[in-house]
């Protein structure tokens, strides 16, 4: 089971002088969780959203698939598999949790252009909303407004949205930022939930969750991809110390 | 001596042009700093116009008269902004349009309450209403080359009170990042209120400027605001730059379109046709402009926000 | 409200609406049928630009152009083929013709957004407005005055009140049209768009198609509207298109109610009513209108719907 599901081929983005991507060749493989880790500032985020497909890139290629998406939009990657859990909170605030669910599972349950018949009629939507919200543990505030949600509850409603897409891969940026520490251990709980059955390439600043989580885990610094292997392999690269964990704590 | 002609059509473009961008100028910075859609502007042209029509009947005085209607309408300008689009400033654009579109409809009335429907008289003074000689078989009127000084002259101003002192240093932070502008809070609303005076001064000095040639009337505004819009997308919102830029290029256009349109496809086209289709292609010029430039770029010549 | 409510008020409105004629001539004031027959058609004029501001969060300070183009198309017919004057064939064809030229001219606009939009789609509106002033053989400046009202079999248009019957009808069904597509999955996922477009493009919708379905359906529906206005005047000009047009009828949207099914109607009611009171009392009644808005802006931002709707939780 070591197909690839995903790879960047030498890619490249620059803002100005700034090369926030530096010929980036990433692999993730069918099945495993990857968790991408790094500074501030080297560029993970612009590395996602190239992924996703909200910003192109300069040069080199993504396969996703087997397919060659690098010139796809956004919304075509999403519907071939490709999820992304926004860092910033990305949701549809003045929809209920509910709503904001069945919208998602409509993405992937026909065409939308259909003009006639009431929504809310078609209950396989929301049937399925509800086993998704029930999932991830947000079942009882379904009627809830989206935009009045408690921090915590929003990522997990983000982690929904992108869930609802059936997804092959889950771009996870982030998911813990700014949770307290219980909040925190309740994500961890629930994305260990995900291994296994979802691919999840996750970027994450929370090294214990990241250890604990990834199967591999490649090292993003300045743009560059410094190293890549298994949690131990990189906790063991002198490289990966020097450039990431600090000198300090290798002197 | 088609030359001279089209010697004559650069300086009317460029007159146009500058008066713009008098307008723009000002629309340009509430539009990026203040992120307000201020549909009343061409309000406070029509106004600062019709003050220095009537303080120079009063007078006698063109000059006086143009000190005293800039001073008049800028502080009009910083009331309003003070009463009424303060408030505006954190809604939505849609709520900015309903909002000043109701200010025009107020002020428009309240100008025929004062004036009454008559276009009001604004006549060049007796100094400058000959012609000069500016080459041989050339004959340009003289208010018009003042015009031209006059606009160079607020531009250049312009460009140093923006890139050489504190205020322009303030304004150019708060055009590139609002949210800093906003951050800064109560700290900079002076400066809010400061921007729309130096605006609504500049539009009552392109009115004082434009009376003479157009017509002094209501309705003036909604003409012009819809030009200066026009110049201030092309340019990129926040952009004095881009302004000064866009309305140079929208009174070229125009100005040319109109003088020259017509009668070349008359030369190409069968006189039925080109009679319909000259006057309207001339007239859509501009509009073909900003949709070619928002159709390459999206944000304009001179995004001021990255 | 209740579902039952909610079907009396619809009974108790259509009777009203059907009455109202014979009221006006008992009342000997068939003035206001003609009037009534003008609400009706700015309403459907408000609702079809409250389906993109409204619903997707399009903000088109240029839908006035829709409007104009549909009525000339009724204008250019009746000049080019004054036999064909069934309106059978004119609406309907006025419908396509605005179909087409929206779905082109969205195309371009919708590459904007925010304040690009709104300006892209008032220069649009300025295009039409300065060609239709130029095109001296339908009248230019001036306009065109129609010979007479299009037929449709079996009905004498010529009368008000045939006339208004037959525009109640088109307007009610294009509502209960466009509320079926407001429930739809289209109508949700253009509601999604207007909350959070970036989203909805990350969940693998394709945004721009759905806003181009919206903005051609917007600009259809505004077509037929200019159609019928053409009928109900008997005379079509540029004035049509201009601008202050574009911003009356978003006044009337957001007067009514921004998104909610019965703005459009709510908001071109309470505007025209309003200009027909005020303009009895002052030649100067602009001012009082223009107060009024600024206080529906401040006091009202959620519009005549706001004064009904339900609490927020």
């Amino acid at each position: 089971m070591n197909e690839l599901l995903l790879e960047t081929r030498a890619l490249r983005k620059r803002f100005g002088g700034l090369v926030a991507t530096d010929s980036v060749s990433l692999a993730v493989r069918r099945g495993e969780c990857h968790a991408l880790i790094g500074p501030n500032g080297a560029g993970k985020t612009t590395l996602i959203a190239q992924l996703a497909g909200s910003l192109a890139p300069d040069a080199g290629s993504i396969i996703f698939a087997g397919e060659d998406v690098t010139a796809l939009p956004a919304h075509r990657r999403a519907a071939l598999g490709l999820a992304r859990s926004f860092q910033i909170t990305s949701i549809l605030p003045s929809f209920s949790v509910l709503e904001n669910l069945a919208l998602a599972v409509q993405a992937v349950s026909g065409s939308s252009f259909r003009f006639w018949q009431a929504v809310k009629d078609e209950t396989a939507l929301f049937d399925r909303a509800r086993e998704i919200l029930h999932s991830v543990g947000l079942a009882e505030i379904a009627e809830r407004q989206a935009g009045s949600l408690a921090h915590g509850e929003h990522r997990q409603l983000e982690l929904a949205l992108a869930l609802a897409t059936r997804p092959q891969l889950m771009l996870l940026d982030e998911p813990m930022a700014g949770m307290g520490p219980e909040e925190s251990e309740q994500m961890v709980a629930l994305i260990a939930g995900l291994k296994g059955r979802y691919t999840l390439l996750l970027v994450e600043h929370d090294m214990d969750a990241v250890f604990r989580l990834a199967d591999r885990v490649s090292v993003l610094v300045d743009g560059r991809v410094i190293a890549t292997g298994t949690a131990r392999e990189i906790r063991a690269n002198a490289e990966v110390r020097i450039a990431y964990l600090g000198a300090e704590e290798v002197a | 001596m088609t030359w001279l002609l089209f010697l004559e059509q650069c300086l009317n473009g460029l007159q146009f042009g500058l008066m713009l961008f008098l307008l723009a100028a000002g629309l340009t910075l509430i539009f990026g700093i203040m992120d307000l859609i201020n549909l009343a502007h061409g309000s406070l042209y029509m106004v600062g116009a019709y003050l220095v029509a009537s303080i120079s009947q009063a007078t006698g005085s063109f000059t006086l008269a143009i000190v005293l209607g800039v001073a008049a309408t800028a502080a009009i300008g910083m009331a309003l902004e003070v009463a009424v689009l303060r408030g505006l400033y954190r809604r939505d654009h849609l709520s900015q349009v309903l909002a000043t579109f109701a200010l025009i409809i107020i002020i428009n009335e309240t100008t025929r309450v004062i004036w009454g429907v008559q276009p009001l008289p604004l006549n060049v003074p007796g100094a400058l209403s000959g012609s000069v000689r500016l080459f041989p078989g050339i004959d340009y009127p003289a208010f018009r080359l003042v015009i031209i000084a006059v606009g160079l002259a607020v531009a250049l101003s312009l460009y140093f009170l923006v890139a050489r002192t504190r205020l322009g240093m303030l304004v150019r932070a708060g055009a590139s990042n609002r949210e800093m502008a906003m951050v800064m809070g109560t700290d900079i609303r002076w400066l809010f209120t400061a921007v729309f005076g130096v605006g609504a001064g500049l539009c009552a000095l392109a009115g004082a400027m434009l009376g003479p040639l157009l017509a002094v009337q209501v309705g003036m505004g909604e003409n012009i605001l819809i030009l200066a819009f026009v110049t201030v997308v092309i340019g990129g919102i926040g952009s004095i730059r881009g302004a000064f830029v866009g309305a140079l290029l929208i009174g070229i256009v125009d100005t040319f379109g109109r003088a020259f349109i017509p009668t070349g496809l008359r030369a190409v086209l069968s006189p039925s046709v080109a009679d319909v289709a000259g006057p309207s292609l001339a007239s859509i010029s501009i509009y073909l402009l900003m949709v070619g430039v928002l159709f390459w770029k999206p944000q304009g010549l001179f995004p001021a926000r990255g | 409200m209740a579902g039952w409510r909610r079907h009396a008020w619809l009974l108790v409105a259509l009777a009203a609406a059907l009455a109202l004629p014979k009221i006006a001539a008992i009342a000997g004031q068939d003035f206001y049928v003609s009037f009534a027959s003008r609400v009706l058609i700015w309403a459907l004029l408000a609702s079809s630009l409250n389906l993109l501001v409204g619903m997707g969060g399009m903000v088109s300070l240029g839908h006035a152009a829709f409007f104009g183009a549909g009525a000339y198309v009724v204008a250019i017919l009746s000049v080019e083929a004054p036999g064909g004057s069934s309106a059978l064939l004119v609406w309907p064809l006025a419908v396509a013709v605005n179909a087409l030229l929206a779905f082109l001219i969205g195309a371009i606009c919708l590459r904007t957004r925010g304040v690009y939009f709104i300006m892209i789609t008032l220069a649009f509106a300025q295009m039409f407005f300065y060609i239709f002033t130029s095109l001296t053989p339908y009248g230019g400046d001036d306009g065109l005055s129609l010979a007479r009202r299009l037929t449709l079999p079996g009905l004498d248009m010529a009368g008000d009140a045939t006339f208004y019957y037959v525009v109640l009808a088109i307007f009610a069904a294009c509502l209960f049209a466009l509320g079926r597509l407001k429930a739809s999955r289209f109508g949700r996922v253009l509601a999604g768009i207007k909350d959070n477009e970036a989203r909805m493009e990350s969940l693998g919708y394709a945004t721009f198609r759905f806003k181009l379905v919206a903005y051609t359906v917007a600009g259809a529906l505004a077509g037929l509207a200019g159609a019928l206005m053409a009928n109900q005047n008997g005379f079509v000009s540029p004035n049509m298109m201009s601008w202050d047009q574009s911003g009356i009828a978003l006044v009337m949207v957001i007067l009514g109610g921004l998104g909610s099914l019965w703005g459009g109607f709510a908001g071109a009611t309470a505007f025209l009513v309003l200009e027909e009171v005020l303009s009895g009392f002052s030649a100067h009644w602009q001012i009082v209108l223009g107060l009024v808005l600024l206080g529906v802006v401040f006091y009202a931002p959620l519009g005549i719907a706001g004064l009904f709707a339900r609490k927020p939780r």
